[in-house]
């Protein structure tokens, strides 16, 4: 059953579901953050309407920079605006910043506690038919082993601008990955949301299962949790009670509540459209070595590149659909 | 040394222009996104280098002699996929498949997929360095008659990695003269006109004062950019920066200079327009097709 407590979109397993990136939102909550605070400023390198700056850009055209092709000055720049009492939101596509400025961004916006918020768009194999090369699925590792780092995956663009204007207001580095593509908005503006605090979306004992609690917990982040409802919700009526749990703050994660929904199910299966090594599985794996060690299965990308396509048939081959996340609970269920 | 270009080769190679222009909105259009401007203006000097300039084999793209072309700016493909289709890497048919599942023509080139394609790129300022990496294996290797060609973009220019690589070159000096780079000068970028999202000029005088030797051209004379190469060809003291003067979306009127056909295919009512304008040469002639 959807958690009541999380207030989603009841409409959210229609056929018609509305569909939005969550670049989308992230443009309308930094122009919010921007009427909220003179101090946040804006740097695109040649992607401004792409990464949905545009809006800002014309709003606050003062506060706003174009730096042109070049993400290792956006992040130092930034790097230098932010301990000078600004607020930097930097823009460009994840493979590039923070992929080329992997560097910069550690030591002169990390190391250096500058203020700035680093904003990768296009993010996930769902980029699609531009192919390998803009498919960022390394940037939850590169930026989540950064010490200082927060890094947050907004699930829908609800939550995206959400997660925008909540890092405008907190001090310190910050990493906010998003996509290109629509895809459902299933959180509504009164879904709780705070950095650092994960959220049960769904929890089942399951239909017909004569168990009484749930079996595994679904731990996810970013668009791929709404194919992660829906796995849960055709579970339950084969029988199979799950926990989903929206980790949208991979770093810091919310080790209180992760450590509880394992030992809960006694079984944990990992969702991200990203590495298997490294991201948020990776994450929930070192946390549960250490305090709650349960079977664990991971849904991503198998060490492998992507490729062109449509972003629905990527997510299919790659094996990130909801029949894959089905089958990954099925199997982790056993070996429970 | 590139043979001289007479009036018969000259004519086939502009035709041969013209249909890879077509072929390049017709993989497009089937595609249903990519980049229009940069490839149609760069259609003459992929035609030109592949079709004249360069001593390659298409039946034997691993030829260890072979001329290196690198294509730094990857999103212009689109050409490089036609041009390579057209001299007889792989069959014309397959450039319909552009940028779907399974396909070898990935929408950013991938060296792994396709053979001909001497790298993988997309991610823009980091082609000249390899560029630069393969003439010194050549040289180590002493190959004396392989030459590495490197296509830029102007936007490209405005990344950190693509001076570095300048800087080295000119250090190089006469080591590197089998090194030429060619530069679609077409003034766009995604946000709009270089000289407004980042002003790039003088370009010439950048080079020249890094230790290139500069050439400006129209990059849509092929007889001209031809003299160009061979210019390059025999400067024996440096490596040669070839600053091709483009049109973006030349060919189609209303995609020429207008930074919004950067990245984005044309309707199929769009395409119909495009083909006619090309089959007709803006009306100069009347199409077979009409
Ligand atoms: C490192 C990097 N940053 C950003 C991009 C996104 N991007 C793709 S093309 C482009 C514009 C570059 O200008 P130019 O190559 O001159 O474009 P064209 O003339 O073909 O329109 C940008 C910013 C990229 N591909 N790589
Ligand atoms: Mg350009």
């Amino acid at each position: 059953m959807l958690n009541k407590n999380a207030k989603l979109n009841e409409k959210l397993f229609d056929q018609g579901v509305e569909q939005k990136p969550t670049r989308d939102g992230y443009g309308e909550g930094l122009v919010n953050a921007g009427y909220e605070d003179p101090n946040v400023v804006v740097l695109c390198a040649d992607l401004t309407e792409s990464t949905r700056c545009e809006a800002f850009a014309k709003k606050f055209p003062d506060r706003f920079f174009e730096v042109g092709v070049a993400e290792q000055n956006l992040a130092t720049i930034a790097a230098g605006l932010g301990v000078t009492g600004k607020i930097p939101f930097i823009a460009s596509y994840a493979t590039f910043s923070p992929g080329r400025n992997w560097e910069q961004v550690r030591t002169t916006i990390s190391y250096n506690d500058s203020n700035v918020k680093v904003i990768g768009a296009h993010a996930g194999i769902s980029v699609g038919p531009d192919g390998a090369t803009h498919q960022a699925i390394e940037d939850i590792a590169t930026m989540r082993v950064m010490a200082n780092m927060r890094v947050i995956v907004p699930c829908d663009a609800i939550e995206a601008k959400k997660a925008t204007m909540a890092v405008a207001k907190v001090w310190g580095p910050a990493y906010v990955r998003l996509g290109r593509e629509k895809t459902p908005v299933f959180t509504t503006e009164a879904t709780p949301f705070t950095i650092g605090k994960a959220e049960v979306l769904w929890e089942s004992n399951g239909k017909k299962g004569k168990s009484k609690k749930p079996q595994v917990a679904i731990i996810g982040c970013g668009p791929l949790l709404h194919r992660a409802l829906q796995a849960a919700h055709e579970l339950e009526e084969e029988g199979i009670g799950t926990i989903v749990l929206n980790s949208h703050t991979v770093k810091p994660l919310d080790e209180k509540k992760i450590v509880e929904v394992a030992e809960a199910c006694g079984a944990v299966v990992t969702v991200e459209e990203h590495q298997v090594s490294g991201g948020l599985g990776g994450a929930v794996a070192e946390l549960l070595a250490k305090h709650m060690p349960v079977p664990m299965e991971f849904i991503g990308m198998q060490n492998v590149f992507g490729e062109s396509g449509q972003p629905d048939e990527l997510i299919e081959k790659y094996g990130m659909g909801t029949s894959d996340i089905k089958d990954a609970v099925k199997r982790v269920a056993r070996r429970a | 040394m590139t043979t001289p270009l007479h009036e018969k080769k000259l004519k086939f190679l502009e035709e041969m222009a013209n249909t890879i222009r077509e072929d390049v909105i017709k993989a497009l259009v089937e595609a249903k996104s990519g980049h229009s401007a940069g490839p149609l203006g760069m259609a003459d000097i992929f035609t030109a280098m592949y079709f004249h300039v360069l001593n390659h084999d298409p039946k034997k793209p691993d030829w260890p002699d072979r001329d290196r072309l690198v294509l730094s700016n990857g999103h212009i493909c689109p050409v490089l996929y036609t041009t390579l289709a057209h001299a007889g890497y792989f069959p014309v048919e397959e450039l319909m498949t552009l940028r779907k599942l399974n396909s070898r023509l990935q929408g950013h080139p991938h060296r792994k997929a396709l053979p001909g394609l001497e790298t993988t790129s997309g991610p823009l300022g980091s082609g000249l360095s390899q560029a630069i990496g393969m003439a010194l294996a050549l040289r180590l290797d002493n190959k004396k008659n392989s030459r590495v060609y490197c296509l830029t973009s102007d936007g490209e220019h405005q990344e950190g990695n693509i001076w570095e690589a300048i800087m080295f070159a000119g250090k190089q000096g006469s080591k590197l003269n089998r090194l030429t780079a060619i530069m679609d000068r077409n003034n766009i970028q995604i946000d709009g006109f270089t000289e407004q999202v980042m002003p790039l000029e003088p370009l010439r005088e950048k080079y020249e004062s890094f230790g290139w030797h500069v050439i400006d051209v129209n990059g849509h004379d092929i007889a001209e950019f031809v003299a160009a190469v061979n210019e390059a060809q025999a400067i024996y003291e440096k490596p040669t920066m070839i600053i091709a003067h483009t049109i973006p979306g030349k060919g189609v009127s209303f995609m020429e200079n207008d930074f919004t056909w950067h990245g984005k295919p044309p309707s199929p009512e769009e395409a119909k327009r495009a083909l006619h304008e090309l089959r007709t040469l803006r009306g100069q002639i009347m199409s077979e097709h009409e």
